[in-house]
């Protein structure tokens, strides 16, 4: 019966360039998770595959972190890992300082209301046999709101999500694209949560759709001081909402630094590769723009290279890479992090 | 049995281009599909004009239901119950009302297609290499094992190691981009003037999306291709087209040269569209400008401009010019070096009349709710 408190508004003044500005919100501490590989038909078991392998991260509050790489990186798998979708293999998951990586479902519950999540396609994401009042109404009632309050909130929530009540008793069929993620946007406010966990929450909207997203996502951060996991394969999408960035490649992160300093100047040379690939909707930038092409395709995460996981395709590769695996370490004195054997200098 | 001629005009397109009386390797003219449903015909696309000329790349952009990849399916002849009408020109000859049997003697000799996945258009229980090998067999009349040379020559060609050992290799055990250079090598096997690509990077991480758009690139100078690029992404339109058309709703917004286009809009939807990217060289501090609402049902389209209720340029009109663009559908006009536009109220020319990036959150000058679910939801109570 207890009205759900308001977000800790004290995570809006941080300074989200500062690694020392607080205590972290979540921490993930050498998170892994492996899949047991299928058997075979022979009955011969496949090998297992490491998605995600010794990741680590903390995010502060009020902050967005955006998590990048390509498809099979292991971004989603991780984010999963957060919010105990997915039980992690090994490591750790913090949030406010209580470790929740083993915790039982009634444990989590208090967590769950400040931890919710956005996916990618917003209609198959929403119960199409349950109208949007409750969707909405659900979560709060779930974590002990009045349920006449919960009703009430919930055409605020539309409303803070540029939608009306007159949605409340609409069918997620009845939504386009757009419309749906905003329904599910306002579902993971509902609990007013202090972190989202975004798992490609505009990669599936056309482009005039996609900027109408980004900009709601912005306004709520401000408003609310949420704090956001941002896993994203966009990278100009997460240049433009993110305070830092960690760069994913075979279940591993290669870089994480702020945003302005990994765009400008990438230490590994993966993210000075990914960044080159991103076209840009300029002709005359594309004729001039170096660009590094790489070679090969990303390889199996069943069978992962040995020593650096990014020295086949790596063109920078020396024989220390093919024999040791470069950890994740400060470069150029800044906050900025890289698993490489030759970054470049910040 | 024949080796595949080349084109005379292979690597030589600009000078095609230029040589007057020579018909382009392709020209559209007032295309129409229609789609019969319950609920009646449904406009894909509605009177589409372009050309293509060889090594030259046409750029087709729009947002998913603007009817570009039924543009290019149309093209090829392949929309079985649609009603098409209007005209197709491959090399001076048109293509529609041809018999079946005509078209297909065309379809994968001189013009051919790749789609956006590859693993669907690819037949799973083939070696690549016998479904590389018999569209040759079938153009050219070429033997197994010739067509067998080939397949694997073309496997190579487009930079997958060991060709000859993986030519018998099933679809499943390539990756995604792999994938689509197997699509690419079939394509190309018969030696087309012009190929057709649907989305081909779209399914793809960007460092393969790079890869495969070199690739077309390198092979299109080498044999002087033309190309229809059909893309969402602007970027990629940036980096492979000459010319660009926008599509909106079936309809053309826009037709320019690439860099016209990008430098200086005419229409406002392609401004609103170049406006809304976030791009890696942008200031992320700025808001993302937005155009309001959603795209139109093709079902019911009113008698104006389709874009007009999302436009800034009509919500800032008054009058008549606003009920112009309500009640009269603009028709594609030339306006100014190479460009065409449709729309009542194009973007004035040079950076003196270029619109600021308009804020999102202007007021709403009787633009109709932008929340306004604009495909009428059928059963609300």
């Amino acid at each position: 019966m207890t009205p759900i408190p308001e977000a800790a508004p004290a995570a809006l003044t941080k300074d989200a360039g500062d690694p020392a500005a607080g205590a972290p919100l979540l921490s993930a501490r050498n998170l892994v998770k492996t899949f047991p590989g299928r058997r075979t038909r022979t009955g011969r078991a496949a090998p297992a595959v490491r998605a995600v392998d010794d990741v680590s991260f903390d995010l502060r509050p009020g902050e967005t972190l955006g998590l990048v790489g390509e498809s099979g990186c292991g971004k989603s798998t991780t984010g999963r890992m957060l919010v105990r979708l997915l039980e992690p293999t090994g490591g750790s998951v913090t949030f406010d300082g209580t470790d929740i990586t083993h915790i039982g479902q009634r444990a989590l519950r208090p967590v769950r209301r400040h931890v919710q999540m956005v996916f990618q396609d917003p209609v198959s994401s929403l119960n199409p046999r349950h109208r949007v009042i409750r969707t909405l109404t659900d979560p709060m009632t779930v974590q002990g709101t009045d349920p006449r309050e919960a009703r009430a909130r919930a055409a605020e929530l539309l409303e803070q999500v540029g939608l009306g009540a007159e949605h409340l008793r609409r069918y997620p069929h009845q939504f386009s694209g757009g419309q749906a993620q905003r329904v599910a946007i306002a579902r993971a406010l509902a609990t007013r949560p202090r972190l989202i966990v975004a798992d490609e929450p505009v990669s599936a909207l056309d482009v005039s759709i996609q900027a109408q997203i980004v900009n709601l996502m912005e306004r709520l951060r401000r408003e609310l001081g949420l704090a956001y996991l941002f896993i994203a394969h966009d990278l100009s999408v997460v240049k433009r909402v993110c305070d830092r960035v960690a760069v994913m490649y075979l279940g591993r992160i290669v870089e994480l630094g702020p945003r302005d300093e990994v765009y400008a100047r990438p230490a590994h040379p993966y993210t000075r590769a990914l960044l080159s690939a991103v076209p840009v909707p300029d002709p005359a930038v594309e004729r001039t723009r170096e660009r590094i092409v790489l070679k090969g395709d990303l390889p199996s995460p069943a069978a992962p290279p040995g020593g650096c996981t990014f020295h086949p395709r790596c063109p920078k590769a020396q024989d220390v890479c093919r024999t040791e695996r470069p950890a994740l370490l400060t470069v150029g004195g800044g906050p900025r992090e890289a698993a490489c054997h030759f970054p470049e200098a910040g | 049995m024949s080796t595949a001629p080349t084109t005379a005009a292979a690597a030589a397109g600009d000078r095609a281009a230029d040589r007057a009386g020579e018909p382009p390797l392709l020209r559209v003219r007032d295309l129409r599909v229609a789609f019969p449903t319950a609920a009646g015909p449904v406009r894909a696309v509605d009177g589409i004009d372009f050309t293509v000329r060889a090594g030259r790349t046409l750029g087709i952009v729009g947002e998913s239901g603007s009817g570009k990849s039924v543009t290019s399916l149309a093209v090829l002849g392949l929309l079985r119950g649609a009603e098409v009408s209007g005209s197709v020109e491959l090399a001076g000859r048109e293509l529609r009302g041809l018999p079946d049997r005509e078209l297909a003697k065309l379809r994968g000799r001189r013009m051919a297609m790749i789609f956006q996945d590859p693993m669907s258009s690819l037949h799973p229980f083939y070696t690549v290499g016998e479904q590389i090998a018999e569209a040759y067999r079938v153009h050219f009349g070429a033997g197994r094992r010739a067509a067998r040379r080939r397949a694997v020559e073309m496997l190579g060609e487009v930079g997958i190691p060991e060709p000859a050992r993986r030519a018998a290799d099933h679809p499943h055990r390539f990756s995604g981009g792999m994938r689509q250079r197997v699509m690419i090598a079939m394509a190309l096997a018969c030696e087309p003037d012009l190929l057709i690509a649907d989305e081909p990077t779209t399914a793809l991480d960007v460092t393969v999306q790079a890869q495969i758009l070199e690739l077309i690139a390198r092979i299109q100078a080498e044999r002087g291709l033309g190309v229809v690029m059909i893309t969402h992404d602007l970027g990629v339109v940036a980096r492979v087209a000459h010319e660009v058309l926008v599509m909106y709703a079936g309809r053309p917004a826009e037709q320019a040269p690439v860099d016209e286009l990008f430098a200086d809009p005419a229409h406002p939807y392609t401004r609103g569209l170049l406006d809304s990217l976030p791009r890696l060289d942008d200031d992320p501090g700025v808001p993302l400008h937005t155009i309001p609402g959603s795209p139109p049902s093709l079902l019911a389209p009113g008698p104006g401009c389709a874009f007009a209720p999302r436009c800034f340029r009509a919500a800032e009109a008054s009058g008549d010019v606003r009920a112009r663009c309500e009640g009269t559908r603009p028709d594609l006009v030339p306006l100014r070096a190479g460009r065409l536009a449709s729309c009542h109220l194009p973007l004035a020319d040079g950076p003196s009349g270029r619109p600021s990036r308009r804020p999102s959150d202007r007021p709403a000058g009787g633009l109709p709710d932008p929340q306004d679910p604009t495909p009428a939801p059928e059963g609300t109570r």
